[in-house]
């Protein structure tokens, strides 16, 4: 399958159609997960009329992938509505949630609506790490107890475990968890700044000897020697070649209705609200100038070691201040998986003209300094 | 050969991209790419209206095709569709309700 999905993408980037969409439905929640990146507020979303609305217009777009993420999506009351009406325009349908609201008869009707998948995030398999990072007490039990749930109407479930330093030495056991339930896991070490640009949360980012250990384990990277392989620098394709699917055949709505390029790509480049999703997708000069980017128009990963094999985010380099920029969590990535260091990191390394003072000393008695 | 009689599994995923439609099983999450023969077949596999009718009041149309090889193509390819569970199969026209019925896995 995954071959054939490419495949789709790449034809849906050739003709211009964002096959992939995530809409945050809201980014209200019921836990307060330590390292999460959203304001947990309402500032206005969209109604259900707005949302319908817009699936509508994004069937016709050509939209073929719906994912429903928060915030946690049964926040909204009328989630089994939206989820309805998804059906009824044959989006495939997948689901992101803590899942503490899925209970039988929510599982059961999950299954009737035809869902794809669903991804519940899981941080440790034990209660006191996990409900330390969601600060809800109970909200392990929860969570797998739903997926329980799903799993026994049929419905494939996926737990997503975020590799940040109060949970890293747990994800063996989020594995047997897995294993136990009968489901897959993913694994990720990213750790993404609040949509406001605040970057306290990045504190909690693992650092170079746990992501070096990390990718040593098999369990997690496949075969070991491959996956630290050091590339072949980027050659004329490669740097002709576009940094992510990022607003090629993916994008992002917000629950207000904002377009972004992606969810881990704040950039602004329309409102549904003001706008047809088409006109924002087709027309955006965000979009566009998004799309014009290649591997050879960034500065420094253009020349970087890593520049074929590097997993950088544009996003987070947007984040970071400059999305033609690298991403220094994926300069670690890579460092950690290679050893070899990043353009960016070597560029950042404290330069060695400051140990050699060189002061304008008077001549004197044609001694010179 | 008796009529047949064709509807699309109410829980499939599907999108047209020029023409051509990718289709998801929603039985296993197969994933499935029409060409634009089939994907005319399967946009008018309502349940209601034949095979044959469609074969020629759509496809014939469409395309510079015999109806006999173009029939005997369409059948085999809706088999092959009932078989990994995104489309429904019948001698007799298919209800709204029978569709909905042949969901549960």
């Amino acid at each position: 399958m995954s071959s054939l999905i490419e495949e789709m993408g790449a034809k849906a980037t050739a003709l211009g159609f964002p096959l992939c969409v995530q809409i945050d439905l809201t980014y209200r929640c019921n836990e307060r997960c330590v390292h999460c990146y959203l304001d947990h507020e309402d500032h206005g979303e969209m109604t259900t009329a707005e949302i319908k609305d817009l699936l509508d217009q994004m069937a016709e777009a050509g939209v073929f992938v719906l994912t429903l993420s928060g915030g946690e999506i049964l926040m909204r009351k009328d989630f089994f509505e939206i989820l309805e009406h998804a059906r009824k325009l044959t989006f495939c349908i997948k689901l992101k949630t803590n899942a503490v609201m899925i209970r039988e008869r929510e599982a059961a009707r999950i299954r009737e609506l035809g869902v794809e998948s669903i991804q519940v995030s899981i941080y440790s398999h034990r209660a006191e790490v996990h409900d330390g990072i969601t600060l809800i007490p109970g909200s392990l039990k929860r969570s797998v107890d739903a997926i329980r749930f799903l799993k026994s109407q049929g419905l494939k479930v996926t737990i997503a475990n975020v590799l940040m330093l109060p949970t890293v030495q747990d994800y063996p056991g989020v594995q047997a968890l897995a294993r136990d339930l009968g489901v897959v896991v993913t694994i990720d070490p990213t750790i993404t700044p609040m949509m406001d640009g605040d970057r306290s949360v990045l504190r909690l980012g693992i650092g170079q000897s746990e992501l070096r250990q990390a990718f040593a384990d098999e369990s997690l990277v496949g075969n070991v020697d491959e996956f630290c392989a050091i590339s072949a620098p980027p050659g004329e394709s490669e740097l002709e070649s576009v940094p992510c699917s990022a607003g090629h055949s993916t994008c992002y709505v917000s629950p207000y209705g904002d377009v972004y390029p992606c969810v881990q790509f704040p950039l602004p480049t329309g409102n549904v609200r003001q706008q047809r999703f088409i006109d924002i997708w087709r027309h955006s000069d965000q979009m566009n100038e998004v799309r014009s980017i290649r591997l050879k128009d960034l500065s420094s990963c253009s020349q970087c070691a890593h520049g074929a094999s590097c997993t950088r985010c544009p996003g987070l380099a947007y984040m970071e201040g400059n999305m033609r920029g690298p991403s220094s969590q994926d300069c670690e990535k890579s460092f950690a998986r290679t050893g070899v260091p990043s353009a960016n990191l070597l560029s950042k390394k404290p330069s060695m003209a400051g140990l050699v003072q060189i002061r304008n000393i008077p001549v004197v008695a044609g001694v010179s300094a | 050969m008796s009529k047949l009689y064709l509807a699309r599994d109410a829980r499939s995923a599907v999108r047209v991209l020029d023409g051509e439609a990718m289709v998801m099983s929603g039985r296993d999450s197969t994933l499935f790419s029409l060409n634009k023969t089939a994907t005319l077949i399967w946009q008018a596999a309502d349940g209601q209206t034949s095979l044959d009718e469609i074969v020629e009041r759509r496809v014939c149309q469409e395309f510079d095709v015999e109806f006999g090889s173009a029939l005997q193509d369409a059948e085999n390819m809706a088999r092959e569709l009932a078989g990994h569970g995104i489309l429904q199969i019948s001698e007799e026209p298919i209800s709204q309700t029978s569709r909905l019925a042949g969901e549960s896995r």
